[in-house]
């Protein structure tokens, strides 16, 4: 399969758009599944305000937040796919940039010394392009996540050692949350990167903050994690936008790498309520959008 | 816990009735304003032309279009979706927009810290808490893009919204020393130590 460069740049414009408009399911799931078991009443109302803005952002085919986000565009390439690599990046990279000023999106993105914004939502080495490779026959698949400041703002590393073992690892995890408190828009999805190299640690904390929500660690010990600390962030009380009550994330997901002998990392990356992504899957017989 | 119907601007005996969990509609005017603007502000002593005294705030940076001047666009932007930002970030400009500006209101989400709550009580303001992430049910409350000052800025510019039923919001610090947020945070210190022992974590 040859891939079609016009189509990416087409694709990757319509995916930021889509994912500012529309929740994925899972997310929409998670939200009334928080809101089913809230037993505070100031909390039960934020959360109803939240189910009624996705409704009212699809009738009105609006955006659900104003935060454009970070865009980030994940990229899995299957086997028997033809392309060049740098017209690839130059493809998405148009498609991006056109989404904003076509539309028009607000560009929340600004060189990191002068605070210059482009208004293109592009700038050095952004968007954030990742590329990555999946058993697929003649399929490649393009995931656009728009990744807000507020969630983003409170991302937290530490090298923890051997001797702090899994419990240094859960603390560090309680006490990301509780310092994040309402700053992260809550519910929020935790993420949590265990193992690797630091660079590796921080990145799969992202990979799990934006996994699909009731997804499970491929690892056994990462899945029993999940679970444990899904428990008892929601033990916490910090609750919906941090205003106090049940729902405070919507899970704890966890993803992780082996690691070196001396070292125990451990990274936390927060998703917000407004948990948006999109997808657009593209195959010999054409493209296909979805979450 | 009352609601109030409050048409701006406000004076400083209004502001003294809220109390936290009373929840707030505003009318009339609504000033945009973030990181950029407050830098510029009292960083750089830029001064901004639109009278912000008794008025409210909120921490926010909209996504919108340019169009031409007209009545319905009198600033040449039309809205597309304007919500709010993490007002934390912008903790240590709440006074001097109090003292310098005459702002009484600040509205933004995942609330503000002690430098704020002193100012509200001091001077006689209020964080009034909107929910984050529902940017598209709030700019439903915003009829008009009035007039926009700093716009180099843009979108951190300084605008001034037309607004009409901007709420229901609620009162999350009064001036009286109330904060939602300090007492969900006590409440949450205290229950830490439960959720740690609970994962088999003594200290």
């Amino acid at each position: 399969m040859q891939l079609q460069m016009n189509l990416v740049e087409e694709a990757c414009k319509e995916l930021y758009i889509r994912a500012l408009k529309v929740l994925p399911d899972d997310i929409k799931a998670g939200i009334h599944r928080l809101d089913k078991t809230e037993t505070d009443s100031r909390a039960q109302v934020v959360l109803k305000t939240m189910i009624t803005n996705i409704s009212v952002a699809e009738r009105e085919d609006n955006l659900l937040c104003q935060d454009t986000g970070l865009p980030i565009y994940n990229v899995r390439i299957g086997s028997n796919v033809q392309f060049d690599g740098m017209e690839l990046k130059a493809a998405i990279r148009k498609g991006c940039e056109r989404a904003t000023k076509e539309y028009p999106l607000r560009s929340s993105v600004v060189h990191p010394i002068t605070r210059k914004n482009n208004h293109t939502s592009c700038g050095i080495d952004m968007p954030a392009i990742h590329i990555d490779f999946f058993d697929h026959a003649e399929s490649v698949e393009i995931e656009m996540v728009p990744k807000g400041s507020g969630s983003e703002n409170n991302s937290f590393l530490k090298m923890a050692i051997p001797a702090d073992g899994i419990n240094g690892v859960k603390q560090f995890v309680i006490e990301s949350v509780v310092s994040a408190g309402g700053k992260t828009c809550p519910p929020t999805i935790v993420g949590v990167g265990i193992g690797g190299t630091s660079d590796q640690c921080v990145a799969m904390a992202k990979r799990a903050a934006t996994r699909e929500l009731g997804s499970s660690c491929s690892d056994e010990e990462g899945a029993k994690l999940e679970k444990e600390l899904s428990a008892a962030v929601n033990q916490l009380g910090i609750g919906p936008q941090g205003l106090g009550g049940d729902g405070t994330a919507f899970a704890v997901q966890v993803e992780l790498a082996h690691t070196h002998i001396t070292m125990n990392p451990v990274a936390v990356n927060m998703q917000c309520h407004s948990a948006r992504r999109a997808r657009a899957t593209f195959t010999p017989t054409g493209v296909r959008y979805g979450f | 816990m009352a609601h109030y119907n409050l048409p701006t601007p406000v004076s400083e005996e209004a502001i003294r009735k809220l109390r936290i969990n009373d929840t707030v509609t505003l009318q009339n005017t609504l000033f945009g304003i973030r990181d950029a603007t407050q830098i510029q502000m009292f960083d750089h002593s830029r001064k901004t032309r639109f009278d912000l005294n008794g008025h409210a705030v909120i921490h926010t940076a909209p996504n919108v279009r340019k169009v031409a001047v007209s009545k319905e666009f009198p600033a040449g932007y039309e809205p597309i979706c304007i919500g709010t930002t993490t007002s934390d970030r912008m903790e240590r400009f709440t006074r001097p927009l109090m003292t310098q500006n005459g702002v009484r209101m600040i509205v933004g989400k995942g609330g503000m810290r002690e430098g704020s709550a002193q100012a509200f009580k001091d001077i006689g303001g209020v964080y009034l808490a909107i929910i984050g992430g529902t940017a598209a049910l709030e700019t439903t409350w915003i009829e008009q893009i009035e007039d926009v000052d700093m716009d180099d800025l843009n979108p951190e510019s300084l605008w001034r919204f037309k607004i009409k039923d901007f709420g229901p919001l609620l009162v999350a610090m009064d001036s009286h020393g109330g904060s939602i947020y300090q007492e969900v945070k006590g409440e949450v210190a205290r229950k830490k130590d439960a959720v740690l022992k609970s994962l088999g974590i003594t200290s």
